[in-house]
């Protein structure tokens, strides 16, 4: 006897649907034993992480502003993974992106030169990290080496010049040696929604926007369907006429983009100026949005709205409830497993069968 | 002198790094890529230093740190050759869930100290000047990963074991048309990579700094799976990729104590730069068809009925 | 879709809930919250801050409740966490770190009814103060003790980032050392981060490997100091008593009291007398606390405690003029007999007998 996995003839329609909320459901119950064994209340904890924070304006923006970059980067991530291209390397490619938009601002720091200064540092941004996504796409095209291992190096590469840069030339010249550039301008800062009450600002709107033409890609257009169909039956893909290579280049351009466009709007945003500790990970994090979302824009919307959820309710959690921040990684990690097993449940089952080994050639 | 000196720091910098790529290549070979590495290392790091706290012995700790890495490496099993589900995905859930983990488990014990690993000491040999300390002064993880790499290389090279192993990450669906255990074959890997990088992860409160502090891996576990890469997926190139990784990181900080300019962050660099250069290289020599890599790395398997 | 139905449902059960665990407590309480860069475990400088909340908790007894939040880093989480802490009825928030002054300086503008106390910064607002300890005074005692007690004549410095409080902790050092021994040498390593004990470990060796047989830091982990202790060499703690890890090797650690000051600031809330100010202390004022002298031969401990009691009195101070830069320059000496604290607190160079240049200029 042993348990087997079998292709399903068709996708399971009903997991579809039923598997994310098994999974949360899952992973709710999982979550509720470990408060248990920490000796905190399961009920007042998961209160504090899922409930609290959606009962106020304030953690509410909090939440929309900790799901706008994850939102960005989990979009343009879910193109490459539809088409099984592996980009690792958002994290690189935010950082390159918030370095090249923050040059202007850097540059023009103190001076007045006009309102183009915030469009023009986020064109860069976006450039900046469509650029840098693109070595490991070229790297794959003309030299067949796995995307996955070279954008996650550059990732480090890509670290590493952001804090040479933060720490020497960009350094801020009245910051008393320490390793920030100044304070951007008013006019190199994105503007806040609601002024004075919140920290919600445009990068939101620009999210919102993304998520919409990415629905629109996806569904309505060419290159979408290309996207589609080189991920479900690549060769067929070919024989259409479909050039995988192009499409690498496309993806990764695009995913680099956007995760370069949510670098800078979170440095002129939140932020405020470039330092070191720029990103709290939203690379990676942006990962688990993209499979939590199901590489849907839509899903990719809720998802990250979701995981900006769980990190405001962790620090919440950390105040209220003296719950340790590693708590937070530790649910997401389990929320994922269970997502993941979830959604293979919709294209396989679990059988439990009478063995039947072939022998093993002795060869 | 100064150079025995900076070998032995580089030594010891470099064993941790050794023992995870070691495991992992293996895993690499028979065709999964667990990017979960920094996850195992980590929560080998914080079981490590539990069990070597509360019993008093670096070998129950190094046992721990084993089973830890190992118990987090059959999560990953079960998910991706159980249900077929994305590795990649999988190992960065991994990685996050071992290191809140390890912040979990690791936070009562903070602020505790325990004795370091004894080193070896040979009466003679051990006093020999300038290799003395070197070759037979090392502590016993030294030793372990050595003696591991050059097992790894007998068996992948030298056993029909491993000829099967290398066979099921280049072509699965051969290997199990001819009857190969594929699935149990990968997951027998995956156990032992997670072991490889529970023990790099424990060598760190064991042998290197008796304490055990949140996020003491740092991201050597990402340098690991680099590490596999750069050494084309062959165990004695491993060494010495190893060795120079953990040169580059304390030949930083000797750079900046002898006053030479040298930015940091270039040098830190420069191990990452180096394996997409080679990574770049290796894979031309084999034609725009392939790289060096297994054929069937990342790729899933899910028997045929 | 999903997700929406299972928050409704969710809430509906968890609003009873919340209305049953959430009431609100004695009103009494004076909330004091904390944020802290690193972990309570760092055994250095966070580690001495929670240390000084026990000592407040300790003496205020039941009109305290605390909390403190770690490893909060200093960019935009920062804000949300001192934002977090003023929404849920924190009165008295203290910022454990100069990263968090700009983000101290935001949330305080928006809740002009609770205190903020930012460590190490320089902005202040009607109701944000700044406060930090000498710690240069402790490393000038730490200098004359290394000179006296190095054979090579080389002191090792860790240190993390080049802002002008370390600046004043290295030239402090060297002028101490001077003192005694006016050929003494320093070598420096940078590991960029406040906290890293396997790179704090690696630059420890570094260091005694090129020749260095004193270690001093400026970086919270107790890592160099185990690194002493096994080489047999001696080392100064840094933030905290280090003695546990170093038995042997430690001379005295240049720790940081806060305990009196935050039952201070505390006790000006609850008597309705808290105003901005900026608090600079010393030895004086028992913010800087040397640990036992140890390891060490008699004479140099007797040294140590006469040049302690006399920064303490304020008859010997460490940056007493004239103070000559790397270049040859004499600075001007603002603060009559020596340097004024503005300068200090601006320190942006190298006193003379330091070889190496300062990182970024």
């Amino acid at each position: 006897m042993q348990l087997v996995l079998e292709r399903r003839a068709e996708r399971s329609a009903i997991i579809a649907i039923a598997s994310p909320l098994i999974a949360i459901a899952l992973t709710l119950v999982t979550v509720a034993v470990l408060f248990e064994i920490m000796g905190k209340s399961p009920i007042t904890a998961l209160s504090v992480y899922f409930i609290e924070p959606l009962t106020d304006p304030f953690s509410l923006q909090e939440i929309a502003v900790k799901a706008t970059p994850l939102v960005m980067i989990a979009i343009g991530l879910s193109l490459c993974y539809i088409a099984n291209i592996w980009n690792i390397g958002a994290e690189g490619q935010f950082i390159v992106g918030a370095v090249c938009g923050s040059w202007l601002a850097v540059r023009t720091n103190g001076t007045w030169v006009g309102p183009w200064v915030l469009p023009v540092m986020l064109l860069l941004g976006a450039l900046g990290g469509a650029l840098y996504g693109l070595i490991p796409a070229l790297c794959r095209v003309y030299f067949g080496a796995s995307e996955i291992l070279t954008s996650l190096m550059l990732v480090y590469v890509g670290n590493l010049g952001m804090d040479y840069l933060v720490r020497g030339p960009w350094r801020d010249p009245h910051g008393l040696n320490f390793p920030t550039t100044a304070e951007f301008d008013r006019v190199a800062t994105v503007p806040t929604l609601f002024v004075g009450a919140g920290r919600l600002h445009a990068g939101s709107v620009i999210a919102l926007v993304v998520v919409m033409l990415a629905t629109v890609l996806l569904g309505r257009m060419i290159m979408g369907f290309e996207i589609r169909l080189v991920g479900a039956a690549p060769k067929a893909a070919r024989f259409s006429g479909f050039s995988t290579d192009r499409l690498v280049l496309f993806t990764f351009a695009v995913s680099g983009a956007l995760a370069g466009l949510a670098g800078i709007i979170e440095v002129a945003g939140p932020i405020g100026h470039l330092d070191p500790g720029l990103s709290s990970g939203y690379g990676f994090t942006a990962i688990i949005v993209a499979f939590l979302g199901r590489l849907n824009p839509i899903g990719i919307l809720f998802a990250g709205l979701f995981v900006a959820l769980t990190f405001i309710g962790g620090e919440t959690a950390q105040i209220t409830m003296k719950v340790s921040p590693d708590f937070t990684k530790v649910f997401q990690g389990i929320l994922l497993f269970y997502v993941l097993a979830c959604d293979s449940l919709i294209i396989y089952r679990v059988r439990l069968i009478q063995s039947v080994r072939k022998p093993a050639h002795a060869a | 002198m100064l150079l025995e000196a900076i070998l032995l720091s580089v030594i010891a910098a470099s064993t941790p790094l050794l023992l995870a790529a070691s495991g992992e290549l293996v895993v690499e070979r028979s065709g999964v890529l667990n990017l979960g590495v920094e996850g195992m290392m980590i929560v080998g790091a914080a079981c490590g230093f539990a069990g070597a706290y509360m019993s008093g012995s670096t070998v129950v700790g190094a046992l721990c740190g084993i089973l830890a890495g190992a118990a987090l490496a059959a999560i990953f099993g079960i998910l991706t050759l159980g249900l077929a589900v994305n590795q990649v995905a999988t190992g960065l859930a991994l990685t996050i869930l071992g290191v809140g983990l390890s912040g979990l488990i690791g936070k009562g014990f903070v602020g505790e100290k325990i004795v370091l690993v004894q080193h070896l000491h040979l009466p003679f040999l051990t006093d020999l000047p300038a290799v003395g300390r070197i070759l037979f002064g090392e502590d016993p993880f030294v030793y372990v990963s050595i003696a591991l790499i050059i097992g790894i290389w007998l068996f992948l090279y030298r056993t029909r074991a491993g000829l099967v192993l290398r066979a099921v990450g280049d072509n699965h669906a051969s290997a199990h048309a001819l009857g190969y255990p594929v699935l149990k074959i990968r997951m027998l890997a995956v156990l032992f990579g997670g072991g490889c990088a529970g023990l790099g992860g424990a060598f760190l409160p064991l042998a290197y700094t008796p304490f055990f502090i949140p996020g003491m891996t740092a991201g050597r576990g990402w340098i690991a799976l680099a590490l596999v890469v750069f050494a084309s997926w062959r165990p004695l190139r491993l060494v010495g990729g190893a060795y120079l990784f953990g040169a580059v990181s304390i030949l930083q900080l000797h750079t900046q104590a002898l006053g030479l300019g040298v930015p940091p962050q270039l040098m830190s660099a420069l191990p990452y730069l180096a394996t997409v250069i080679v990574l770049v290289l290796i894979s031309r020599t084999r034609g725009t068809a392939g790289s060096a890599a297994p054929a069937c790395l990342g790729v899933v398997f899910v028997p045929d009925r | 879709m999903n997700k929406r139905i299972i928050f409704a449902v969710a809430a509906a059960a968890a609003l009873a809930l919340a209305a049953v665990t959430f009431h609100a407590s004695a009103a009494d309480k004076l909330k004091v919250g904390f944020i802290g860069v690193g972990p309570i475990g760092d055994l250095g400088w966070t580690f001495q801050h929670d240390v000084g909340r026990q000592a407040m908790v300790k003496a205020l007894g039941d009109k305290v409740d605390t909390t403190f939040v770690e490893n909060v880093p200093e960019g935009a989480d920062a804000e949300r966490a001192i934002e977090q802490l003023a929404r849920t009825g924190h009165k008295l928030i203290f910022t454990t770190s100069f990263g968090f002054m700009d983000a101290t300086i935001k949330v305080a503008a928006k809740y002009p009814n609770v205190f903020f106390e930012h460590c190490t910064g320089f902005k202040r607002a009607a109701n944000v103060s700044t406060y930090a300890a000498r710690f240069y005074e402790g490393r000038y005692i730490q200098g004359q003790i290394a000179a006296k007690m190095s054979k090579s004549g080389v002191i090792g410095y860790i240190v993390s980032f080049p802002i002008p409080e370390v600046i004043s902790g290295i030239n402090s050092t060297i002028l101490g050392a001077q003192s005694i021994n006016p050929n003494i040498k320093v070598k420096i390593v940078w590991v960029n981060s406040w906290f890293d004990p396997p790179k704090e470990a690696d630059a420890a060796k570094a260091l005694v490997d090129q020749g260095a047989d004193i270690l001093t830091q400026h970086t919270d982990s107790p890592a160099a100091m185990q690194i002493a202790e096994q080489r047999g060499i001696h080392a100064f703690g840094q933030s905290s008593d280090m003695i546990k890890f170093g038995p042997k090797a430690q001379l005295t650690a240049d720790t940081d009291y806060w305990g009196n000051y935050y039952t201070q600031r505390a006790t000006a809330v609850l008597d309705g007398k808290w105003k901005s100010e900026d608090t600079w202390g010393g030895l004086d004022a028992g913010m800087v606390v040397m640990s036992p002298y140890t390891n060490m031969p008699d004479d140099v401990k007797k040294m140590a405690m006469e040049t302690q009691a006399a920064i303490t009195a304020g008859t010997l101070h460490p940056f007493k003029c004239p103070v000559v830069d790397q270049d040859g320059k004499t600075l001007e000496c603002k603060g009559g007999t020596r340097l004024d604290d503005g300068q200090i607190l601006s320190m942006n160079f190298y006193v003379k007998g330091i070889d190496d240049k300062v990182p970024g200029k």
